[in-house]
């Protein structure tokens, strides 16, 4: 199979690899596919909460080429958008990005999928107790 | 003129090299080999001068034909401890495969239904006995043993009134993995039922002998022993006992009437030649190459931590290396190491998204078999290449598990295994 230049670039030169505190209120975390399936991806945003602006974002993805390519690719094009700007991103756009091959496309999904988790997760802390506590303070 | 100069200048600026090692690096030898030189050397003269077609008995031309294939057929049933009249030409091991499986199960029909398989073998038996179950043959599929072999109680168990065939590889072609094919040979010798052996990843690579081995039916291809593609034997025992097979393929009866179609002269004295010179340098290239392939293993798992064999290390080709890297999904492992040829295990490297079902049949966790890594060592490689591949391959799984967020889990402590993964 040969890859996409862009997939390469992504895979040698991979952007936002890394981690941020998951407990953090400020910060949001996806984990889906399963390592059973051979994709496994962490997608982590940081939310400023004034302005629901996503300030910044990291990856780690056990997967093939093409499932690093797309998380990376996530992280770079959520950054910067707010919530719901980042929940229209499409798996198609990245599928189209990356000029990725329809047996791939799963792993477009599953990058779709983590910016969803990771938003969920935000928004589900933003309203957890801590902040409910705050609220009747 | 012109335009082939540039092609051959631009394939020479492509090679690159690094440390005096050529780049790419060859080390999937399970699925093909390269011709040896002097295989090819053997072969020439029969596309051009001496082309005749070794069925004509009429004249010189087919006289050299003729001598052609009869001295390959010596060269091979020597390295098998066979006799002439013993060896079939075939197009390669599947279709010997496909003979011998086939050809049994129409000869012996009335004795029998049941044919005998394991898990782990090449689709090209699996996918012929599947075949032979939708005309009303019964196959029992034997699981294997943690270390890929077979298990001799299991396959006594197996064996009934109604069975015609036990058809078991002799070395597997992804984990290397040796069958006792004596010992299988000998039980179903007692129980008067013919045995097949796939010997494709075998000869040429290990000591085979049919008498000894109590082999009857034995497929062998010419790519994977340094002959050329597209062609193969199959060897069929003619004393005690002397076994018979249909053909599958009809005609002109060449071949005692068990492989119709004139012979391909060129490929069959490659692989005859192939033969030869496995049959003359087996003993000091098997040393060398388990040398090479030990030096391999311990350079890799000395600086890797969670790396796993995949197969017994014991009852093994000495070419093969099967090993899962935890945490690292094998294409993007093969991906970072695009210099060196290998094969991986893993699902995104096959159509069906579905890991290696012979890792699979081990026990092997879906997991660890999408992080499997087939190395298959060959006649060309040097210490230098396997010096090469190791360090990148150590290079690109740390690499990898940095990006791995099932590496940072496990770091942390996390169990895997009690995850409950949000996979669709």
């Amino acid at each position: 199979m040969s890859y996409s230049n862009k997939v390469i670039d992504h895979y040698n030169n991979p952007r936002n690899v890394g981690s941020m505190d998951k407990n953090s209120a400020e910060v949001g975390t996806g984990l889906v596919g399963a390592p059973e399936c051979g994709d496994v991806m962490k997608l982590q945003i940081k939310v400023n909460p004034a302005t629901n602006v996503i300030e910044d974002a990291k990856f780690k993805t056990f997967g093939c080429g093409s499932a690093i390519a797309s998380s990376s690719l996530a992280t770079e094009w959520v950054k910067g958008k707010t919530i719901d700007e980042a929940l229209a991103i499409k798996n198609t756009e990245i599928v189209k990005e990356l000029s990725l091959p329809p047996v791939k496309i799963h792993c477009s999904v599953l990058a779709e999928d983590a910016i969803r988790a990771a938003i969920g997760d935000w928004k589900k802390k933003q309203s957890t107790p801590v902040a409910v506590a705050e609220a009747k303070v | 003129m012109a335009t082939e100069v540039t092609t051959l200048t631009e394939e020479r600026a492509a090679t690159k090299t690094n440390g005096g090692v050529k780049l790419p690096i060859y080390m999937d030898n399970h699925a093909t080999t390269p011709v040896d030189p002097r295989v090819l050397e053997e072969m020439l003269p029969y596309f051009t001068d001496r082309f005749g077609n070794a069925a004509s008995r009429n004249h010189s031309f087919g006289w050299a034909g003729e001598e052609a294939v009869e001295t390959a057929r010596e060269r091979i049933a020597k390295l098998i401890g066979a006799t002439t009249k013993e060896i079939i030409f075939t197009s390669g091991a599947t279709e010997s495969d496909n003979l011998a499986i086939k050809g049994v199960a129409e000869m012996y029909r009335e004795k029998g239904n049941h044919i005998i398989t394991a898990v782990t073998e090449h689709k090209a038996v699996l996918d012929t006995c599947k075949r032979l179950e939708k005309y009303g043959y019964r196959v029992t599929y034997l699981p294997v043993q943690k270390d890929g072999l077979v298990d001799l109680d299991d396959l006594k168990r197996a064996i009934d009134n109604k069975t015609i065939l036990v058809t078991i590889m002799a070395a597997n072609n992804e984990i290397g993995v040796v069958q006792p094919i004596a010992e299988i040979g000998k039980l179903c010798h007692e129980k008067g039922v013919i045995f097949h052996s796939d010997a494709t990843q075998a000869v040429g690579k290990i000591p085979i002998e049919v008498i000894k081995q109590n082999l009857d039916l034995l497929s062998i291809s010419a790519h994977k022993m340094y002959g050329p593609k597209g062609v193969g034997a199959l060897y069929v025992r003619r004393k005690s006992p002397r076994v018979q097979i249909s053909p599958i393929i009809d005609g002109g009866g060449h071949e005692r009437g068990m492989r119709s179609g004139t012979l391909n002269v060129p490929g069959i004295a490659g692989l005859g030649k192939a033969c030869a010179l496995c049959y003359e340098e087996m003993p000091q290239e098997s040393v060398r190459m388990s040398g090479m392939r030990d030096r391999l293993r311990d350079r890799i798992m000395s600086n890797l931590d969670e790396v796993y064999i995949n197969g017994s290390m014991e009852h093994r080709l000495p070419q093969n290396l099967n090993i899962s890297f935890a945490y690292v999904e094998g294409e993007s492992l093969l991906m970072g190491i695009n210099d060196v040829a290998v094969s991986s295990g893993s699902a995104c490297t096959s159509a069906t998204l579905e890991p290696s079902y012979v890792l699979k049949a081990l026990g092997t966790g879906d997991d660890l078999a999408h992080s499997s890594i087939r190395f298959g060592l060959g006649r060309f490689n040097t210490e230098a290449e396997v010096d090469y591949v190791a360090d990148r391959v150590v290079e690109t799984v740390q690499r990898l598990r940095e990006l791995s967020p099932l590496y940072e889990m496990a770091k942390e402590g996390i169990d895997l295994k009690s995850v409950k993964w949000a996979a669709e």
